[in-house]
């Protein structure tokens, strides 16, 4: 029985797929999403339907969707442009097979429709699982970027090190901050270490206390730690959640701590032009004599 | 508890869902008209009131509701969960008491940063907390 309409589908596969075009081009006049030219879309569809009927064909082979459907992943067209097609795929087949059929009874109508569900079915759950393992490994891919950049420690200058923070602190990004904070500072053997905040957005009181704990833990290890870069909006909240931050030193910005940073390391920036122009005034002054 | 209809509501049941919480009420007082610390003050509420529902009923969810008397506007928060509740209400709104380790500052801490505070919790039914900030 599926034997004898899959023949019929194929011998008049020409004509199916005449109103499978035809069903496709009035769904994007409703749609209208897809922002590609015509001729692109009808080469798409002409070389959907063929890979469609190459599966039905050689029942069950993906080889040739596998192929499409990669390349229309890559183009980023939407996964309802397939699921759309294979629904209009199984409605017109469905629509042809009793249409050219005689003495339609329940028992033949019930046949039909199941063969084109073994035909459509698996299609979709190909190109479904084709498109959701392609997201599935972008969001990993974006998951281990966002980690790369979680918690960067930079070592500006013997004993001075600086982390900046971008971004939400959730459990996890508290967790690697701490690592390799503690990590950086031995490795780095630093004095001082400024966390700068500029780029976090908001300060509650878990964020506060994952800060407060790292720098007891900096600490800890013999090195001094200043929180730089709080915004006066962030110091309003932080005040009114009461937060107490009394324990350690803050700045307002990164060169201010770093000025301090150099301070208690026994150091500081001296402008060379400053010492330039006494000198000179000496020279004048000498040369007046 | 009063049904009202909020014009939207964020489910709490990730992490990164506290984020999309914040988000949402950061945009609302923006629009409303809220400066920037106002703005900071209202999402730092919200990711305490978020992260309380993650961390102590593990779902729930943010509502949000923009406030318009003719007078003055304003933004009205509340969180809803059907967790454990809160056994003595009285004493997490003490400034430095916690059972999770932290600051402890969560709740009073909010009590500050808005206009408005309302709390209801019943042991192993949920809590609702309320909270609204006008525009000045």
């Amino acid at each position: 029985m599926d034997k004898l309409l899959q023949e019929i589908v194929l011998d008049n596969s020409d004509e199916i797929i005449k109103k499978w075009l035809g069903e496709i081009a009035d769904e994007k006049m409703n749609t209208k999403s897809l922002p590609v030219s015509e001729e692109l879309f009808e080469s798409t569809n002409r070389e959907f339907v063929n890979a469609i009927f190459s599966s039905v064909e050689q029942q069950g082979s993906f080889d040739d969707l596998h192929d499409f459907s990669e390349r229309l992943i890559n183009l980023g067209w939407p996964l309802s442009y397939l699921t759309e097609g294979m629904q209009a795929f199984r409605r017109v087949t469905t629509n042809f097979i009793l249409e050219k059929s005689e003495n339609v009874d329940t028992e033949f109508f019930k046949q039909v429709v199941e063969s084109v569900d073994i035909w459509v079915d698996p299609i979709v759950n190909f190109l479904v699982s084709e498109y959701s393992g392609s997201w599935e490994n972008t969001v990993s891919l974006q998951r281990m970027a966002l980690q790369e950049l979680s918690a960067p420690l930079i070592p500006v200058m013997e004993g001075i090190t600086v982390m900046p923070l971008i971004g939400t602190i959730d459990t996890e990004r508290a967790k690697l901050i701490m690592e390799n904070l503690l990590d950086g500072v031995m490795k780095h053997n630093a004095e001082v270490v400024l966390i700068d905040i500029t780029g976090v957005p908001v300060v509650d009181t878990m964020v506060a206390h994952h800060i407060i704990q790292a720098a007891e833990a900096v600490r800890l290890i013999g090195a001094d730690c200043i929180l730089v870069g709080i915004r006066p909006e962030i110091a309003q909240t932080i005040v009114n959640l009461g937060i107490d931050l009394s324990n350690f030193p803050t700045k307002s910005s990164l060169q201010k701590g770093f000025r301090s940073a150099l301070e208690i390391t026994d150091r500081k920036v001296i402008d060379l032009k400053k010492d330039e122009k006494k000198i000179e005034k000496i020279l004048d002054s000498i040369d007046k004599e | 508890m009063m049904d009202i209809q909020f014009q939207s509501f964020i489910p709490i049941k990730k992490e990164w869902d506290i984020v999309a919480a914040r988000q949402q009420g950061r945009d609302m007082s923006k629009q409303i008209g809220f400066g920037s610390v106002d703005q900071a003050r209202i999402a730092t509420a919200i990711s305490e009131l978020a992260r309380n529902i993650y961390l102590y009923a593990e779902q729930g969810k943010i509502c949000f509701e923009i406030l318009d008397d003719m007078e003055h506007k304003g933004i009205k928060i509340i969180a809803k969960d059907d967790g454990p509740g809160i056994p003595d209400v009285g004493k997490v709104m003490e400034d430095g008491y916690t059972t999770s380790g932290g600051l402890g500052a969560g709740l009073p801490g909010i009590k500050r940063l808005m206009d408005y505070f309302d709390i209801v919790s019943e042991e192993g039914k949920g809590t609702e907390v309320t909270v609204q900030k006008w525009l000045r």
